[in-house]
């Protein structure tokens, strides 16, 4: 910022105020505000932007195939790098095709701008060719929305969107711009700052509120956490992991939190939920002070609310407000931001005179230790078929968990979750909330845009992955040199689990018919193909693909068609009403 | 329980649509809702008389003020309130009607203020339940027309929400 160039930019904007085009200023503020990269897809009423993108290279566009993959490649961009991701689509069928990638990201709490074209203000509402409402349409899944009609208010809306994605409970936030706004010019101002009289998020932790848990929780007998999304959102891993071992308590994660706490410590149970670990549900079940950070009680972790957690005093801290007492009534509710509230935590840890007792913690830890030997998670690898366990517990050791992953959604999402063990934040990259099939491709995409030098893995099934393999293509073109693990079985396994388990065998529609050749298909788009259809394949098929740096490989593994992901709390049952295997 | 909202919001276009939009959206209740901008023209005052049980209305509250554009939220029923809802109706009145409708009018505090050989139309002010009472102290074959404002309401005493 220093630079003698940087200065005369800055007494030049102070000067003269330059005179910009809407599309200019598109540019500009991206640039202004430390954007890389956008992912998109031109259209008629965004030419005007991506002429000037082109005119310019400090802000790289990344060409997908389909403007879904542009949301979920800035998505997942930002899960890994915890900036904003960006992406940019025409109006109509561009901003319809973006929806799946804005609920998606709204359901994660990612926080994105996806900018759109639309039809000159003139012709809004005129049926235009290419018109749609977006904004109407992408209200209900964005944190906010808005239409500029005045290139004026161009720049100032471009910062608030920013502002708003990235501050408080983040998530997407869409900029619909005419097409004649962006032609039309004004003098560009771009704001250092933003303050919005309505949006004021609440940051730190009532001090009472969190003396009042830690006394709650130093106090318990069998104390649990359990933890979600937001501490990975919240950047507050490293305060989570000083509080979790200073009170020696087990810890289990959501789908969505994964990483936020190491897999390999022996604090860490497992993933909790409908495919949760039992050592993981049992212990939400009898613990006596359960600790949600950052997690929100969603339906697929709680099985049944009526039984969940029914001994267990309840501290919440979320960013979210409306989080709070959603679902489950809460002792102690805490509005804060996850990292500067463990720090409060921290702090108040320090002070407190006596921590739990150690003869009732060590009967929980024998408790815990006990439901562990069940070994839920336990499979039977034989010579003959591929169990897809087997394949993601390779992945993770030949990649000495150190990978990106990302993945689709279905069983082998469940596998890769339960099998991959994440050290760290931001390496998982899925989607826990919307569930959205045809996420991993275009994920792995911008996670490997984001790092270019780390190994990406798109851990993904033979349904999922045909939602969105055109993206092949993308990766052809940028050279993403991504792998793909795909556990083939010929179904759409989770749909088959259900069918088999709840609808008597009856595989209605799940059994996935005149599949592709995907070594052929990886190979047609440039790419290379390699196939394992025996367990002693999967190593050496493994290692070939990471041998491969600089290439994106498609490994088609041909694996058990009838395995189910166990443990399964049946929908409406307790957590402690597994199935196991 | 019934509950009236106020809801201070920016006067913007598409934030009314926001509120209607959330409470579709998430199924909550609504009987009524009004919105007018107030004496500063870039606030908008929503009043939603809706129902729900203490939960629903703690996540109705939630979401209201999760909504960017929302400045200020107000469940007016935690306190003491004035709820008042205006409403139009067109009644036939012919022959001895004429009088009694006049009368039924004046006993509500009705004001009629527009005039036909066959009709009248009434103006009348007052809480819901009142406005419902005049319509049912009328034959039913006489209403023609009605239309309501739905609730506005304010705190009482000195202080703004």
């Amino acid at each position: 910022m220093t630079s003698p160039t940087s200065i005369t930019e800055r007494l030049n904007v102070q000067t003269k105020s330059e005179t910009l085009t809407g599309a200019e200023i598109v540019v500009r503020a991206l640039r202004d505000e430390g954007v890389e990269f956008v992912f998109g897809y031109p259209g008629g009423a965004v030419l005007y932007i991506y002429d000037e993108l082109d005119k310019q290279e400090a802000v790289q566009h990344i060409l997908v195939r389909h403007e879904q993959a542009a949301v979920h490649a800035a998505d997942a961009y930002s899960r890994v790098t915890g900036k904003v991701g960006v992406a940019l689509v025409t109006s109509g069928p561009g901003a319809t095709n973006a929806v799946t990638g804005i609920a998606t990201a709204y359901m994660d709490s990612v926080p994105l701008v996806v900018i759109s074209g639309q039809v000159p203000v003139a012709l809004i509402g005129n049926d235009a060719f290419q018109e749609v409402d977006t904004v109407g349409i992408t209200r209900p899944c964005t944190k906010h929305n808005f239409l500029v009609k005045d290139v004026k208010d161009l720049a100032s809306t471009l910062k608030a969107a920013f502002y708003l994605a990235a501050t408080g409970r983040p998530g997407p936030v869409l900029v619909d711009i005419p097409k004649d706004v962006t032609a039309h010019q004004c003098a560009y101002h771009y704001p250092d700052k933003i303050s919005l009289r309505s949006y004021k998020p609440t940051v730190k932790g009532h001090p009472g509120q969190v003396r009042k848990a830690m006394q709650l929780i130093a106090s318990a007998q069998r104390p649990m956490f359990y933890t979600g999304g937001g501490v990975v959102l919240g950047n507050a891993s490293e305060e989570l992991r000083k509080l979790v071992r200073a009170l020696n308590v087990p810890i289990t994660h959501t789908l969505m939190g994964l990483g936020a706490y190491p897999a390999t410590d022996p604090q860490f149970v497992g993933m909790l939920g409908m495919h949760g670990t039992y050592e993981a549900n049992m212990a939400v079940q009898h613990c006596d002070v359960l600790v949600a950070l950052g997690a929100r009680f969603d339906d697929r972790v709680t099985g049944n609310l009526a039984k969940f957690a029914p001994h267990a005093k309840i501290v919440h801290v979320d960013v979210d407000p409306a989080s709070i007492s959603k679902n489950v009534r809460v002792d102690v509710p805490i509005v804060g931001d996850l990292q500067q509230v463990l720090t409060e935590m921290n702090q108040v840890l320090a002070e407190l005179d006596a921590l739990n007792d150690r003869h009732a913690m060590q009967a929980w830890w024998g408790q815990i230790t006990e439901w562990r030997q069940r070994d839920c998670l336990h499979y039977q690898q034989d010579e003959l078929i591929i169990k897809p366990q087997f394949v993601v517990q390779k992945l993770y050791e030949l990649t000495a968990g150190e990978a990106i992953v990302t993945s689709d959604v279905g069983q082998h999402q469940m596998w890769a979750a339960q099998f991959y063990g994440f050290d760290h934040p931001r390496r998982w990259v899925n989607s826990g909330g919307l569930g959205t099939m045809g996420f991993g491709l275009p994920a792995a995409m911008g996670a490997q845009v984001a790092e270019p030098d780390a190994t990406v893995v798109c851990i993904t099934g033979d349904g999922s992955i045909q939602m969105n393999i055109q993206e092949l293509s993308t990766c052809q073109q940028y050279k993403l040199p991504l792998k793909v693990a795909c556990l083939n079985n010929h179904y759409l396994g989770m749909v088959r689990q259900w069918q088999e388990f709840f609808y008597e065998d009856r595989y209605a529609m799940s059994y996935v018919d005149a599949l592709p050749d995907f070594v052929k298909l990886a190979e047609a788009y440039g790419h290379i193909g390699l196939r394992a259809d025996k367990p002693a394949d999967v190593e050496p098929v493994i290692r070939e693909a990471l041998r491969l740096k600089d290439r994106m490989v498609f490994m088609d593994f041909r694996v058990d068609a009838k395995e189910n992901v166990y443990p399964m709390v049946p929908a409406g049952a307790a957590l402690s009403e597994m199935i196991l295997v | 329980m019934r509950h009236i909202i106020s809801i201070l919001l920016e006067n913007e276009a598409g934030a009314l649509s926001r509120v209607a939009g959330l409470f579709s959206a998430r199924g909550y209740n609504i009987e009524a809702m009004t919105v007018a901008p107030t004496h500063d023209a870039s606030i908008s005052r929503m009043t939603v008389a809706t129902s729900g049980s203490e939960e629903i209305m703690e996540q109705v509250l939630k979401q209201l003020n999760k909504l960017v554009e929302v400045i200020r939220v107000h469940d007016l029923t935690e306190g003491p309130h004035i709820e008042r809802e205006l409403m139009l109706i067109k009644v036939h009145a012919v022959g001895p009607d004429r009088e009694e409708v006049k009368r039924l009018s004046d006993i509500f505090r009705g004001r009629i203020i527009d005039v036909t050989d066959r009709s009248y139309t009434i103006e009348l002010t007052g809480p819901g339940d009142k406005l419902d009472a005049f319509i049912h102290a009328l034959d039913p074959g006489m209403v023609i027309e009605v239309v309501r404002s739905g609730a506005s309401a304010i705190s009482r005493g000195a202080k703004a929400i």
